[in-house]
């Protein structure tokens, strides 16, 4: 199991656009992966249950993978935040 | 008659009412009977969602790339709702242990999602219920052999009226047709305002329920700006908003046309327009003017209207909401600049016999190193979420800024003890507005990253004269040659130091200003949103070479009235 932490840096927070992009990235890997926020903790699969996190800009939110392909997975969720975030 | 509402998108549209009716969703409450029941139901849901999400894909493809890529995205999200692992174990949960009929459970899985969205502090979330409104109709609208159309539109120029606009209902509108929207409800943040907004549409949102007097094909005039709405008007208030229409129109396109334009001279000399702001709000609505970032932050508005002093963690939200807001461009913050006319309800002011050249900005943030470090290290930490800049106000000698930058450099070690990140390389500069900086800009040059010009303190105190004074308020001029040396020399000096030099005061947004400015070598100017697009227009039309003679036939003039007569001229 690997999880990551997260700051928020685009000024919309994980709005729709996002988080539809996630989803998305998330269906390639076999690993199960969830996002927490606080103490709530969702899969990554539901864009409902992503949305409902209402994740702003600058707050701070855990990834957390787990499976056989756990790195790779992390590593695409990694250039998610760290690079294409800001741009979506 | 008259509706009002909130004027979401400004604009004057007329034309006639299209009135948008919804097919009203209704539980049944019939129960399913056994289990080859229940396995009908979960396979109607798949069905249901299958045929949905062909539906919107079809939708997708048929989406025209000059409609912009906003509704693409929201569609895009829409097939990843209706095909939603989280919604579909609801429903199959309603159906499996309470036996809900299919209709029914899906009804009441939207309808908690909904209730979810809608609570939520944040209007952008609040306003997403929609998008789970919009995909739980369709899949409802798809269980049932009863097929709903969105009327078509079949004339130019109709104005919609709806109860609140689905973002399925305004993709398959027909936007060019569309004059005008009003929603009976929602808020600045409703889809229909943010689509409204994206495609200068004006549009009124949260009219209530009076908007139900409006019939299908009734005279409408709609103001996106008051947020009023006329229905069939009389001759006269219709030609007056004929020509209110022209006149937007006319504005409009120049904005259009100028938004992406870069402000250059014909001669290629890039200039920056930046906007004054005072909060997240106004920065968002800077960029629409085609800003280049914030050369003015004024940080007092969050000082204004309350009891206490505001605490660095609020003082942070504030400063980081505008940093995130400016999108990576750089914001020039201010930091407090009361006393004199700006008071403190919470704060005992000395009785001054002279306040404007008292005890305020930097000479109390010095004397008040609690007040001015707490604003500092929140300024410093919202650095690390934008490009931000730091600026003093109201410096006059060199040994302020020297203190100035002692006090920053402390916060900024608080900061690193305490593991914070932010901005270690954030610009350093300084509002010349007082005489005697202006006339010291070569030392004070030495010990700041850039300068800002603050032409309306700086016109009063070089001038002596009290602009509230009626009596003498015709001395205050900015164009007198007096104040137009200062300026000057501070611009010379900045580059021969090579610091960069901005102007943010009135001066910078008056076009008669603008070539005069620019023949000095200013390549910054900071002002109200509004007046970007004007005076990029006139940047674009001159050339450097020909910026240069002005200031030169103008330092020959030796008042200001010849002054802003020539200007005028050159200016035409």
């Amino acid at each position: 199991m690997i999880s990551r932490d997260y700051i928020i840096t685009s000024a919309e927070g994980i709005h729709a656009r996002p988080a539809t992009a996630l989803v998305k990235l998330t269906k390639n890997y076999k690993s199960v992966i969830s996002i927490k926020k606080g103490d709530k903790r969702v899969k990554l699969n539901s864009l409902l249950n992503i949305l409902s996190l209402a994740a702003k800009g600058g707050e701070t939110i855990s990834i957390i993978a787990e499976g056989e392909d756990e790195t790779v997975a992390m590593e695409a969720i990694d250039q998610f935040f760290n690079e294409h975030l800001k741009d979506l | 008659m008259m509706i009002s509402g909130i004027g979401v998108s400004p604009g004057i549209a007329i034309g006639k009412a299209r009135v948008i009716k919804k097919q009203a969703v209704v539980l049944t409450g019939t129960l399913l009977l056994n289990d080859d029941e229940i396995t009908i139901a979960i396979e109607k849901f798949d069905n249901a969602v299958a045929v949905s999400v062909t539906e919107v894909e079809t939708m997708m493809a048929s989406h025209d790339a000059s409609q912009g890529s906003e509704g693409i995205e929201i569609l895009e999200a829409h097939i990843e709702l209706l095909g939603d692992p989280q919604i579909r174990e609801d429903v199959v949960e309603k159906i499996q242990t309470e036996r809900k009929n299919v209709n029914d459970a899906v009804i009441e899985v939207i309808q908690a999602a909904v209730e979810i969205f809608k609570s939520m502090d944040d209007d952008y979330m609040s306003a997403r219920a929609v998008d789970i409104e919009d995909i739980g109709n369709r899949i409802i609208k798809n269980l049932n052999p009863v097929k709903e159309a969105i009327d078509q539109i079949d004339e130019a120029g109709i104005i919609i009226i709806a109860e609140d606009l689905a973002p399925s209902d305004t993709i398959s509108m027909d936007i060019t047709k569309v004059a005008g929207f009003a929603t009976q409800i929602g808020g600045k943040t409703s889809h229909a305002a943010i689509i409204a907004k994206s495609r200068g549409i004006p549009a009124v949102v949260g009219c209530g329920v009076d908007l139900k007097s409006v019939q299908d094909g009734d005279n409408l005039i709609l103001d996106g700006q008051s947020g009023s709405i006329i229905i069939n008007p009389d001759k006269e208030t219709l030609k007056d908003y004929e020509t209110k229409r022209a006149t937007w129109l006319k504005e409009l396109n120049l904005l259009k046309s100028l938004k992406n334009t870069p402000a250059q001279t014909i001669d290629g000399k890039e200039i920056h327009l930046l906007a004054n702001i005072a909060d997240s709000a106004e920065m968002e609505n800077a960029l629409e003017f085609g800003a280049q970032g914030s050369g003015l932050f004024r940080t007092e508005f969050l000082f204004l209207g309350r009891n206490d002093f505001p605490s660095e963690d609020e003082q942070f939200e504030f400063y980081k909401a505008v940093a995130l807001k400016a999108k990576g461009k750089p914001v020039t913050v201010r930091t407090l600049d009361i006393g004199g006319d700006k008071q403190l309800p919470y704060f005992n002011f000395p009785e001054e016999q002279n306040p404007f050249l008292g005890y305020r900005a930097i000479r109390l943030c010095l004397d008040r190193k609690d007040i001015f470090i707490t604003q500092l290290k929140a300024i410093l930490r919202a650095s690390a979420f934008g490009k931000l800049k730091i600026m003093f106000p109201m410096i006059a000698t060199v040994n302020e800024i020297r203190a100035a930058k002692e006090i920053l450099k402390e916060a900024m070690q608080m900061l690193t003890d305490q593991g914070i990140s932010f901005d270690k390389d954030i610009k350093i500069g300084i509002m010349i507005e007082i005489p005697s900086a202006a006339v010291i800009a070569d030392l004070l040059a030495k010990e700041v990253d850039f300068f800002s010009i603050g032409t309306n303190d700086l016109t009063q105190y070089t001038l002596a004269v009290d602009r509230m004074n009626e009596k003498i308020k015709d001395l205050y001029d900015p164009f007198d040659p007096g104040v137009l040396r200062l300026i000057a020399n501070v611009i010379e000096q900045g580059h021969k130091n090579n610091i960069e030099v901005g102007m943010c005061g009135e001066l910078a947004g008056d076009p008669k200003a603008t070539l005069l400015l620019l023949g000095m070598g200013l390549t910054e100017f900071s002002m109200s949103a509004s007046s970007i697009p004007v005076i990029k227009s006139k940047i674009i039309k001159t050339s450097l070479t020909e910026a240069k003679k002005i200031y030169e036939y103008v330092r020959q003039m030796d008042n200001s009235k010849d002054i802003t007569n020539y200007l005028q001229n050159k200016t035409q």
